[in-house]
């Protein structure tokens, strides 16, 4: 700043510019057109990523809470059933079946009803039918002079007299809901709030901690493979380094399919290793090992399929840590071992957490292998995520199931932040 | 040289190395090192300076030869058992240790107690001035205290020879310069065998008992700092060694102690003969710009002057510096003390100088 301003802007206050106006805002103005032009130029990006990814996380995760479907069908159903007493054993008086009888009518003239009987059949099987079949008979019903209707709706079916429907109806009528959430953990809302589901109906905590202990064996196979290629990598000469490298990056290259399927063709039990096996007499015929459809299979293709996101990293760290750190550990009377322990693998340990980020992350949400090699015991949550988006078409709990994911996955990367520190890891 | 020990604490003996199998790098190396010497390798990069303190450290192998110390042959001495302090050109301090934990590190892996190491790492600390910085991380200090620390580190464990290379290389120059001062105390008041490797030729002139320098794979010259300056052995010693100027010319008078050349412009001077063999012989005559003089009244009777035109007059504080053309070369140097009496030479002016035989040394052309 030249004298003549320091002189003229006032001792408090803020700083002016030569023609008076405030400093801050003149830089801003200044500034304006560059920040604009920044935006321009992100923008397609920007606009791209918020259209096809965060738009639709957003929208699956409002999903996975969201529960309007109850009270738009049966509005009146929802308002009358309030005040009915769900922990007693009565079902609900006349004036809710009227309620009920009203609200089906129109739902079955806008063919809802069957959609509202799928979605509180995910809660209660049976209900479904129970929908469809009434929505038919209470189309021909007249709703001024047929009452009362609790009988009529018992004719149709006894499930309306069953204490459970109503309870389902009620504890879903909220716009609202974490019965998703507590599905998938296995829970349910039950009369006095959330509980375990029976002992043989419970699957996703299982699937989960199978999902993040595979991961785990996947990481650190990939750390203990991927380790001494990585430094191989960073030391050979340049011409061998760099066949080396395209070694690396060859399968990277090769389609997921590709490299499932051929580890499919090595690893079945009529497959190349038993054979091989058998051959040499390590394994008798009869007595061919299963390494496919299970677990093994699972760890085996994707330790493989992932360790290009291991070793790269490594690689990068690797590559930056001067020669001349084991020759000084050397020097200083440390032997082979001590050196690279000591000195060597410290400063590699955030290739490694990087390292092992990616391949957990990548791990935890793989879909495509573990359905193709994981046999029954080998899948993932996200192939039970898979199934209810394509299959049950229970998006709801598949968006829950994904949150819970999504929020695991959150949690280990505070979690290494906290103890190792993210700006530790070293990507390149 | 000290006069404590033997003189050949360190000896290389016939070495030589290749890295290819096609050329020398180090071609014939004869050296004795004596203990509590400090020897400098000075030399332009790719002169094997460096190579042969790799070899010495154990991180490279001799191609031909036997490197003793005290006495032992080292060759197949693992660099860990050599039990030799190393400085590195970059530090090479463990950046995911304490200054602590780095001077603790020879100590540990001697499987020395712990009582032992910390009374040992806070007298090397002490003895570099940086006993409070014990707690740092390499990267949260500056070049000349990682240096330090460099320096303490190779020292903790009392080594008995201990390698530099190129310590100083990224320091500025005041910093450079009291650090020069600080190494050549600890060697000498430890009394530990150093070598040092470097390119500056300062640094070498200041710090050594001894200066061995480098060119080719081969030591040119290894004398005392004074007389590597002041008697030169050959051309290159005398260009590589502070500044020189050279003149080429063929000897026309040789007797024992001086000599007559005839530079290419035809005009005579007086020199002393060192690298020449006969009369007739090409030869380049090496002079230091503080020995030449223009004052007549300073030349003695009959001595051979020759004719200069003043190019530049650069006034540098303690010297004046004035640029010549001598003999058709218009790079002739001339550097006269800051004293009341002396003359500021114009550019453009004709001066007559000349000089004492024996600081103009006609050596190999």
């Amino acid at each position: 700043m030249s004298d003549t301003t320091t002189d003229d802007s006032p001792q408090n206050g803020p700083v002016l510019a030569a023609d008076g106006t405030p400093l801050r805002r003149s830089l801003a103005r200044a500034l304006r057109r560059q920040k604009l032009r920044a935006l321009m130029l992100i923008a397609p990006l920007l606009i791209f990523i918020m259209v096809t990814f965060i738009l639709p996380v957003a929208d699956m995760l409002y999903r996975s809470v969201e529960n309007g479907i109850v009270s738009e069908t049966l509005p009146r159903t929802v308002v009358a059933l309030a005040d009915w007493d769900a922990g007693g054993d009565t079902p609900p008086d006349e004036a809710v079946f009227a309620a009920l009888a009203a609200d089906i009518q129109i739902a079955a003239e806008e063919k809802t009803h069957t959609k509202l009987g799928s979605r509180l059949n995910y809660e209660n099987p049976g209900m479904s039918s129970l929908f469809r079949k009434s929505g038919r008979q209470v189309q021909r019903w007249d709703l001024n002079t047929d009452g009362p209707f609790k009988e009529k709706f018992l004719d149709i079916d006894d499930d309306w007299g069953d204490i459970d429907v109503w309870r389902t109806i009620q504890t879903y009528s909220p716009a609202m809901t974490s019965g998703y959430y507590l599905a998938a953990v296995d829970m349910q809302l039950g009369a006095d709030g959330p509980e375990m589901r029976p002992e043989n109906e419970r699957i996703y905590l299982k699937l989960f901690g199978r999902t993040l202990m595979m991961s785990l064996a996947i990481t650190l196979s990939c750390i203990a493979l991927g380790y001494p290629v990585a430094w191989l990598l960073a030391n050979l000469p340049m011409r061998t380094s760099n066949l080396l490298m395209i070694l690396v990056l060859l399968p990277f290259w090769t389609s997921l399919l590709v490299r499932t399927s051929a580890w499919k063709i090595l690893l079945q039990q009529q497959g190349v290793i038993n054979d091989i096996l058998v051959w040499i007499g390590l394994v008798s015929d009869d007595a061919r090992l299963v390494m496919i459809n299970n677990q093994l299979g699972t760890i085996i293709a994707m330790t493989h399929i992932l360790l290009p996101f291991m070793i790269l990293p490594m690689y990068s760290v690797m590559q930056s840590i001067n020669p001349s750190y084991l020759r000084a550990a050397k020097s200083l009377g440390a032997t082979d071992w001590t050196a690279f322990w000591r000195v060597y693998f410290p400063q590699t340990v955030p290739g490694i957490g990087a390292g092992s980020i990616l391949v957990f992350i990548l791990a935890i949400g793989y879909y495509i292998t573990p359905a193709l090699v994981g046999g029954t015991t080998g899948t993932f949550i996200s192939n039970r995520i898979a199934f209810h988006i394509s299959t049950s078409l229970n998006w709801g709990l598949a968006a829950a199931l994904g949150g819970i994911l999504l929020a695991v996955v959150l949690v280990f990367y505070w979690a290494y932040d906290k103890f190792v520190g993210i700006d530790n890891v070293k990507l390149g | 040289m000290l006069d404590q020990g033997s003189d050949d604490f360190v000896v290389f003996d016939k070495v030589q190395k290749s890295y290819d199998g096609q050329t020398l790098v180090v071609k014939d190396l004869n050296l004795s090192i004596g203990k509590g010497e400090f020897l400098t390798m000075l030399g332009p990069s790719g002169s094997g300076k460096t190579t042969c303190l790799m070899m010495l450290a154990g991180f490279e192998t001799a191609t031909h030869g036997d490197i003793l110390l005290d006495g032992q042959g080292i060759n197949n001495i693992p660099p860990h058992k050599r039990g030799i302090g190393m400085v590195f050109q970059n530090y090479a301090l463990f950046p995911h240790m304490t200054v602590a934990e780095n001077l603790a590190f020879p100590l540990e892996v001697r499987k020395l107690g712990k009582s032992d190491r910390e009374a040992k790492v806070k007298r090397a600390l002490d003895m570099v001035q940086m006993g409070d910085f014990a707690n740092r991380r390499p990267a949260q200090l500056s070049g000349g205290q990682q240096q330090r620390i460099a320096l303490a580190r190779a020292l903790v464990f009392e080594p008995e020879l201990v390698l530099m290379d190129e310590p100083l290389g990224a320091l500025d120059k005041q910093l450079r310069e009291h650090m020069q001062f600080e190494i050549t105390r600890l060697a000498h008041e430890l009394g530990i065998t150093t070598v040092y490797v470097t390119h500056d030729q300062t640094e070498a002139l200041t710090m050594s008992d001894r200066v061995a320098v480098f060119n080719d794979g081969r030591i040119q010259q290894l004398d005392p700092p004074d007389t590597l300056y002041e008697e030169p052995k050959n051309s290159f010693v005398a260009q590589f060694i502070g500044e020189n100027n050279s003149l080429e010319g063929t000897v026309k008078e040789l007797n024992n102690d001086t000599a007559v050349v005839q530079l290419d412009d035809g005009s005579l001077i007086d020199c002393r003969p060192v690298n020449v063999k006969q009369v007739g012989d090409r030869t380049k005559v090496s002079i230091r710009p503080e020995r030449v003089e223009y004052r007549s009244e300073r030349f003695q009777e009959g001595a051979h002057l020759l004719k200069a035109e003043v190019l530049e007059f650069i006034y540098m504080g303690d010297v004046f510096r004035t640029r010549l053309r001598v003999a058709g070369r218009d790079d002739f140097i001339m550097k006269c003390r800051n004293a009341p009496d002396q003359i500021r030479l114009k550019p453009g002016e004709t001066v007559n100088i000349g000089w004492m035989p024996e600081d103009c040394r006609a050596l190999d052309a």
